[in-house]
């Protein structure tokens, strides 16, 4: 039961000289649903969290004026409820009926009443397990799953969702459209913001696009929106539908050997595993959660020892059993998660070696070569995850899902890397539920299945 | 790892299932006066008690045995540490060994100060082994008046503990991929845990900012008062347990004035 009316409205982060929203005029009216769209950078979340209330007077200066209901966002919180990417940093108590509880005992609805709605919650999102379930039990969709019913179970007239699937694998994303598309009524008003527009399009009837510079670009219903900004919006990396994206198979046959895996396993997390990789190819190693594909993606990048079975990796040898400084110049893995392989406090240390700037320049990184690596965006901190893999020239690279979260444009960019790394003769392992990788890039694919050693 | 979740037998026993914050009290009531006295009776007459109760807590002696074997490190240090440099060298010397020389003061100080860890430590671990975390931070807030700031805030970090874990070993592993390893070498061992343990302090603490404002979203400390979907209850025999605690300690204080072995830590 939530009317949004935006006025001018702007917001500067203390410290910055650019304004991270600005000259915003919006009204969205009771009950309507609405995608928030934009470039990386137009300020969509910033937006949301101004809308929860959740921008402090002394962590940045205002312009303009926003209302929720009549009221400012501080004084109209118990009006909102918002939805962030991450399970794991929502998630506040150890047990999942508490953790939905949390909530409502902080707006301090009487405890009585407190269960009633819990249980209602948690039906509204089809939460499978007993209340008693802990937390730390839950994948990362059934834990997005309860971070929504947390969410519901304030009752929100005004319901936000800053990329909420951005951080789930395909099933996982799935599960929360359909708690989405189960939970949220016509009294409630949803804004969403969502990179995977075909995947965001059957639960909203509005689109909204934030110019970066301030502004609107443009707002209206889905289907002229995306008739006459789709272009722009795919170029500007939005994941319009049916926009095809660029093949990029091998036109040379696969070279030698450069990685071979015979009936490796490791301790429970992966049953025996034989394959083996090639220069000049791209093999993509695809399978449900829970099938060891991230384990298998150490094990061939010579980071764990197989628990039984053998990996064999060029020049020749068990790459496991090598000195680090070896194992990097024959072998570059990329994490998924990117800043697990930052070392240092500056992106040109990252890189130390002798190909420094001509890896910045072909990543695209030459005018942040001064940054700190942490202060990068997603689609930065991944290409100079990729680029410390490369510094010391290995044949092989071994990918942790290399497309994950990213958008369309960054996506792009990467695949041509990907293509031209492997044209150039490296061989490359990609493991990834992405299927438009697979698709437009992977010169093989290994399905691992689900099953214990 | 702490692995403080109570199993179904422990929920049953009847000290185990009082309020947390009447056994913290007790734990604490029970203990600190033992830290009186420097003589071996007293912590020796609390650890024994302890040992006795334990069956009514539910927890068996081979759990406490696993949970408390951190204290027998600390203990052999004492024990060394007293035998060289302790200051008392009175009583029969046992061992005379050119600039070491043991005596049965020496000894007797040294199990003084032994069973003091054990018998004070132990009421702790008793409590932290049978009372479940949300549990605790609910009666501390309920009961004890504690800020929910304070214990709900302890409580969410408390969650993503177990996540450091796995954090350790992914920037370990991606370390190694990096090129970077320490081979034998003690020093560039050193450096390399030091770089790790930031890397992991930085990402700590980005979690702990998301979490937090995960919280604040949901109207955590906005100033509405808190209401409560669990209630803890202090019952009289909650109360029973804390007077139960203090005169145990008393008696095992008495029983070492009355034998004379009593030695103030004070005066």
């Amino acid at each position: 039961m939530s009317e949004v009316v935006l006025r001018g409205f702007g917001w500067r982060h203390a410290g910055r000289r650019a304004w991270a929203v600005r000259e915003v005029d919006l009204r969205i009216a009771h009950g309507e649903r609405v995608l928030l769209l934009g470039p990386s950078g137009a300020g969509k979340s910033t937006l949301l969290a101004a809308l929860a209330g959740l921008l402090p007077d002394d962590s940045g200066e205002s312009a303009g004026g926003a209302e929720i209901d009549g009221l400012e966002p501080r004084k109209a919180r118990e009006h909102v409820g918002l939805l962030f990417q991450d399970p794991q940093t929502q998630l506040v108590m150890a047990r999942s009926g508490d953790d939905v509880a949390f909530g409502p005992e902080n707006r301090g609805v009487p405890g009585k009443d407190i269960w009633a709605r819990v249980s209602d919650a948690l039906d509204r999102v089809g939460f499978p397990y007993p209340i008693t379930r802990p937390t730390s039990a839950l994948s990362g969709g059934e834990a997005q799953r309860l971070a929504l019913a947390g969410v519901l179970a304030l009752r929100p007239g005004l319901l936000l969702l800053d990329e909420p699937t951005a951080n789930l694998d395909p099933d996982g994303a799935a599960l929360i459209r359909r708690a989405l598309t189960q939970a949220v009524d016509r009294d409630t008003t949803m804004i969403l913001v969502e990179h995977r527009v075909a995947e965001a399009l059957p639960l909203v009837d509005r689109v909204i696009v934030l110019e970066p510079g301030g502004g609107v670009r443009a707002d209206g219903p889905p289907a002229a929106i995306f008739a006459e900004l789709g272009d722009q919006l795919a170029a500007e990396g939005v994941w319009v539908p049916g926009r095809p994206l660029p093949q990029h198979k091998a036109v040379l046959p696969p070279g030698a050997s450069l990685v071979r895996a015979e009936h490796a396993t490791f301790q429970h997390r992966l049953r025996p595993v034989s394959l083996e990789a090639h220069e000049a190819s791209i093999l993509a190693v695809t399978g449900p959660n829970g099938a060891g594909k991230s384990t298998l993606a150490l094990l061939l990048g010579g980071l764990l020892r197989p628990t039984s079975g053998t990996i064999w990796a060029a020049p020749g040898g068990e790459p496991w059993t090598w000195r680090a400084r070896d194992l990097a110049s024959r072998i570059g893995s990329v994490f998924q998660d990117p800043e697990h392989q930052f070392i240092t406090s500056r992106v040109r240390d990252e890189l130390a070696g002798s190909r420094v700037d001509e890896l910045l320049s072909r990543l695209r990184l030459s005018h942040l070569a001064d940054a700190n690596p942490y202060t990068l965006s997603g689609g930065e901190a991944r290409r100079l995850s990729v680029a410390t893999a490369l510094a010391r020239a290995p044949r092989l690279l071994i990918l942790d899902e290399p497309t994950f979260g990213q958008d369309r444009r960054t996506w792009i960019e990467l695949a041509a890397l990907f293509a031209s790394l492997r044209d150039e003769g490296h061989g490359i392992v990609a493991v990834t539920h992405d299927a438009d990788f697979v698709s437009s890039l992977s010169d093989r694919t290994f399905v691992l299945s689900r099953g214990r050693a | 790892m702490i692995t403080p979740l109570a199993s179904d037998a422990r929920a049953t026993a009847p000290l185990a299932r009082r309020n947390p914050v009447a056994k913290l009290a007790a734990a604490l009531i029970f203990a600190l006066p033992l830290v009186s006295t420097l003589d071996p009776l007293t912590p020796a007459l609390g650890l024994a008690i302890e040992l006795a109760l334990l069956p009514l807590f539910g927890v068996r002696y081979g759990e406490l045995a696993r949970r408390a074997w951190p204290l027998l490190l600390a203990a052999g240090g004492i024990l060394v540490t007293m035998v060289l440099f302790a200051a008392d060298r009175t009583g029969t010397v046992l061992v005379d060994a050119g600039p070491i020389e043991i005596t049965t003061g020496v000894l007797l100080g040294a199990l003084g100060l032994v069973l003091r860890v054990f018998a004070v430590a132990l009421p702790g671990i008793i409590v932290f082994a049978t009372t479940d975390p949300t549990d605790l931070a609910d009666a501390l807030v309920q009961n004890a008046k504690a800020p929910p700031r304070f214990a709900i805030g302890a409580l969410a970090a408390f969650r993503l503990l177990p996540l450091l874990g796995l954090q350790w070993q992914a920037l370990t592993l991606a370390r190694r991929a990096r090129g970077l390893d320490a081979g034998r070498n003690p020093v560039a061992k050193l450096r390399l845990f030091a770089s790790t343990a930031f890397a992991l302090l930085v990402g700590a603490l980005r979690r702990g900012g998301r979490l937090a404002t995960a919280m604040d979203a949901r109207g955590f400390d906005a100033g509405t008062p808190r209401t409560y979907a669990r209630r803890q209850i202090f019952r009289p025999a909650d109360w029973t347990l804390v007077a139960g605690a203090a005169l145990l300690s008393a008696a095992a204080l008495a029983a070492s004035v009355v034998t004379g072995m009593f030695r103030p830590v004070i005066g």
